[in-house]
């Protein structure tokens, strides 16, 4: 969550207020048996566990624990007010790195959704206690109908705290936290029947139902886990294997992960799925790729190219799709990174496509890319300031790119802002020195007149 | 993957080896036997029976493919195991008496139901891993449904005695599970099958303890909610599926990335093309060999795969490319150059430091390679020297040419593996 505003702050006490005026009133006016307060205890130590082993996920600060089932075993088993109590526990979370307000919001967000779960439960027909084998199956009513308020209520009370929070986290991260809403409660969904499957198997084995439901619980955590890891491996492998393809060239060092960025930004702005902005931020990634099929002499020539030379520098996209064609799941990516150097209006490399016919993710990195070249220092010119950068992409829309790229690219420019490469000196020895950028739309690419 | 690969090649039964054939007869009489018996006495508890079937059937359509291209379905294991061990079900108080056979037949029918699209779509039918399943289901349900009835089973109070002969039962299940998969895996991979025993019951470990307990949660949960109770299950059982369907996709893309971009050294002229590849695959084959653990094997195709990286940061290609022929010095340069950028991932602190010892001869070199580095070493040299050509007399020549280094250069016990592994892929190339 970052640093907390004022208005966060209110809106966190809004929430556990809430959640106390619910539950206050009720502890006082009746007394509790034994036997509730050791189920309660039983499902607030599983809760407990539950939401102190989260998993995380692809976005780091998005985690998911499978805490759900316990609040719904409580709503069967205790009723509302149990589910509350059982919520209210995250207060006391063993997370590591908690913030104050985190775990404030978090018991009280808990207790509210465990409260909201437990009335829909009893408002449909529910009878909360031990489930007799009669009430099977229309129990399944009121229970489906308690999931659904428990998520639904949950969910809510995140998304107003991720707007109160809008101004002091980045906007990027949010909007990947904001992607992974689909599949958290898609999980919390699956897992709340766990909840009723607790409730059942207490008529048998008591408290035992509340382990044994745990092993199913970490398993899935362990694969959810596995997953982040491996995501997360992949991206750093990827940058560090990009990074090597540029070590050859030193003025591009960097180069590919702006790229990446600013195709993310893009992506973002117009409004992509999470899915395929992924996919458009490893293209980026990867659109240089073929470079390394350029001859490095080539590359450092100072004065205008032959005929040949610029075809070897007009096949870099095409080689590098011969690199990365293997790799299943760039279908998409794939386009992007083959025609990043069309134009609109049909004068760009390899195809000659124009307008509509050039893909969109090859429309979106085709921004980016000339972006960051033209603000990134060269050995034929120093970095050009931002703003005459952004000059030079209004300029050449409409002809060299696609004016709806170009304007989404400065909206999302103002909105969160660009980390310019450092300015490096160039290194003593001018092996790694290229003269010459092909992705420089101020300092075309100059071929010998073969007239 | 390398299984998968086998059965795209070899699709007739004919290409199958014995001991897959055998596992196929052996489970093809007894569901035979099961299903004659089960329609001569007729189904107990027909609804039941649909039930599960039908649960069994949904599990196997949605079949899970784990890493190394193993196979999983863990819903129809869970609902199967759960039928084998049903004791009542609700609303009813009798104990269900449902013979082994019965089992069995409703378990291979849901199984066959299930695979069926699968067939129609075109995707391979997955025969033994659903008789690896089945043998499984089988041996708890022997176990498990004769004493059904007994007293210290059936009674309510004593629910920890049955749950403790479940527990065991699906345990044991499991082992079996596990054993069958690695025999066959063996067989297939050329593997030993100690190694291959330890590697299924490592990976097959999570999915398998989830299934178990599901089913066991099940059986129990069947007692109170009735059939209804299978619906509920689906939701968590579907969410962990998803999970680890996403993990091994992941693990594929990753391993695939690697794969494509390990070829930019080729692209850009530095090597030859086809030579990562070949290395990485001889590599693989060498490790195995030597038995070495999954997880070992996956570090060592990584680089093997990128035992070349370290040439990008050279301005311009060796003249030749091959490694082996250049300089003691430019090897090392280019081995802590590739190591360098590998371990930038901070992922792959393994996989770099194999990639920065495969310059370092066997002997001589304080610390010792490790077996991954001399492996790479060794493979490398060899694709070096013999390239794309399948010709008997270059790969005997190269062989040789290695052993004679073996004094000092390469470890002798990879060369052996190395020309064992080279031999049995001419020999099969010639069938």
């Amino acid at each position: 969550m970052g640093r907390v505003s004022r208005a966060a702050w209110i809106y966190i006490g809004a929430v556990v207020i809430a959640a106390a005026s619910i539950v206050a009133p009720h502890l006082t006016n009746r007394p509790l048996s034994a036997s509730w307060l050791t189920v309660l205890g039983v499902l607030m130590l599983l809760f407990l566990i539950c939401d102190s082993t989260p998993t995380p996920l692809a976005a780091r600060q998005a985690a998911w624990s499978p805490s759900s089932s316990a609040t719904l075993a409580a709503v069967v088993l205790l009723g509302p007010i149990g589910a509350a109590l059982v919520g209210a526990v995250s207060l006391i979370s063993l997370r590591r790195k908690t913030l104050l307000a985190e775990r404030v919001f978090n018991g009280g967000m808990y207790a509210v959704s465990g409260y909201a779960a437990g009335r829909a439960f009893v408002e449909l027909g529910g009878h909360p206690g031990l489930p007799s084998t009669s009430v099977f199956p229309m129990i399944i009513v009121p229970f489906a109908a308690a999931a659904a308020a428990h998520v639904l209520v949950n969910q809510g009370l995140i998304w107003g705290v991720l707007q109160m929070t809008r101004h002091d986290s980045l906007a990027s991260s949010r909007i990947q936290l904001e992607s992974s809403v689909p599949l958290l409660v898609a999980s919390d969904l699956g897992y709340a029947g766990f909840g009723l499957v607790i409730a059942a198997l207490w008529t048998v084995m008591g408290p035992f139902a509340a382990a044994l439901v745990l092993v199913p619980l970490f398993v899935a955590r362990w694969a959810m886990g596995q997953f982040a890891e491996q995501q997360r491996a992949y991206a750093a492998t990827m940058a560090a294997l990009c990074q090597a393809v540029e070590t050859k060239d030193f003025y591009t060092r960097g180069h590919s992960e702006r790229v990446s960025r600013g195709s993310g930004m893009i992506a973002r702005q117009i409004g992509m799925r999470a899915d395929r902005t992924e996919a458009i931020m490893f293209a980026g990634m990867l659109h240089d790729v073929g470079k390394l099929g350029v001859p490095t002499k080539v590359l450092q020539k100072t004065g205008p190219l032959t005929e040949e030379e610029f075809a070897a520098i007009q096949l870099h996209p095409m080689r590098g799709l011969e690199i990365v064609r293997e790799i299943g799941f760039l279908n998409e990516a794939l386009a992007g990174i083959m025609h990043h150097h069309e134009k609109v209006d049909g004068t760009g490399y390899p195809m000659g496509f124009a307008g509509g016919e050039i893909p969109e993710f090859a429309r979106v990195i085709a921004v980016a890319d000339a972006f960051d070249s033209m603000t990134s220092t060269r050995s034929y010119r120093e970095a050009r300031r931002m703003s005459e950068a952004i000059e030079e992409l209004r300029k050449g829309a409409g002809s060299q790119f696609d004016p709806f790229m170009v304007e989404a690219f400065i909206a999302a420019l103002r909105r969160e802002g660009w980390r310019l490469p450092e300015r490096a000196a160039p290194p003593a020895d001018r092996q790694t020195v290229t003269a010459q950028d092909h992705d420089d739309p101020t300092a075309p690419l100059r071929v010998i007149d073969s007239y | 993957m390398a299984i998968r690969q086998a059965e795209d090649r070899l699709p007739s039964w004919q290409a199958m080896d014995s001991g897959r054939l055998l596992l196929l007869a052996a489970v093809g009489m007894l569901v035979v036997a099961a299903l004659a018996r089960t329609a001569a006495v007729g189904v107990v508890d027909l609804r039941t029976a649909i039930a599960f079937g039908s649960a069994i059937a949904i599990g196997e359509l949605l079949r899970l493919g784990l890493p190394g291209g193993r196979e999983a379905a863990p819903i129809s294991t869970a609902a199967a195991l759960a039928y084998a061990l049903l004791i009542r079900v609700a609303p009813f108080h009798h104990v269900l008496h449902v013979a082994a056979l019965q089992v069995i037949a409703v378990t291979a029918v849901g199984m066959i139901v299930g695979a069926l699209p699968h067939i129609a779509a075109g995707r391979p039918a997955g025969l033994t891993g659903m008789a690896t399943r089945l043998v499984a289901v089988a041996c708890v349900a022997f176990a498990f449904r004769p004493v059904v009835g007994a007293d210290v089973i059936r009674m309510r109070d004593h629910w920890w005695v049955a749950f403790a002969v479940m527990a065991v039962l699906v345990a044991a299940g499991w082992l079996v599970e596990a054993t069958i998969g690695a025999l066959i895996r063996a067989d297939d991979l050329h593997a030993r099958f100690s190694v291959a025993l330890w590697d299924e019951m490592r990976l097959q470990l999570p999915l398998g303890a989830a299934a178990g307990v599901s089913a066991i949660m099940i059986t129990f949960a069947a007692e109170v909610m009735g059939l209804a109770e299978l619906a509920v299950f689906m939701g968590p059982l579907l969410v962990t599926q998803v999970a680890f369907r996403r993990y091994s996709g992941i693990r594929a893309t990753y391993l695939q990335t690697v794969r494509a971009l390990a070829r930019v050294t080729e692209v850009g002229g530095y090597v030859e093309s086809g030579h990562s590849r070949r290395v990485s695959r001889l590599a693989v084959a060498v490790g195995r060999e030597l038995g070495l653990a999954e997880t070992d094997l996956l570090d060592l195709e990584y680089a093997a795969l990128m035992h070349d990286i370290g040439q990008l940061s050279l301005p311009d290609p060796i003249p030749g490319g091959a490694t082996v022929l250049v300089s003691i010095q430019d090897q090392r340069r280019i081995a802590e150059l590739g190591a360098e950028v590998i371990s930038k991932a901070g992922v792959l602190d393994r996989v770099a430091e194999l990639v920065r010892c495969q310059s370092w001869p066997y002997r001589g070199h304080d610390p010792e390679p490790p077996v991954g580095s001399r492996i790479i070493r060794a493979a490398n040299a060899f694709d070096d020297l013999v390239g794309a050509s399948t010709d008997r007399d270059r790969s005997a020549a190269a062989l040789e040419r290695l052993r004679l280094d073996t004094a000092v250069e390469y470890d002798p016990g990879v060369i052996e593996a190395l020309s064992e592994v080279a031999g049995k892929r001419l020999a099969s190339r010639l069938e």
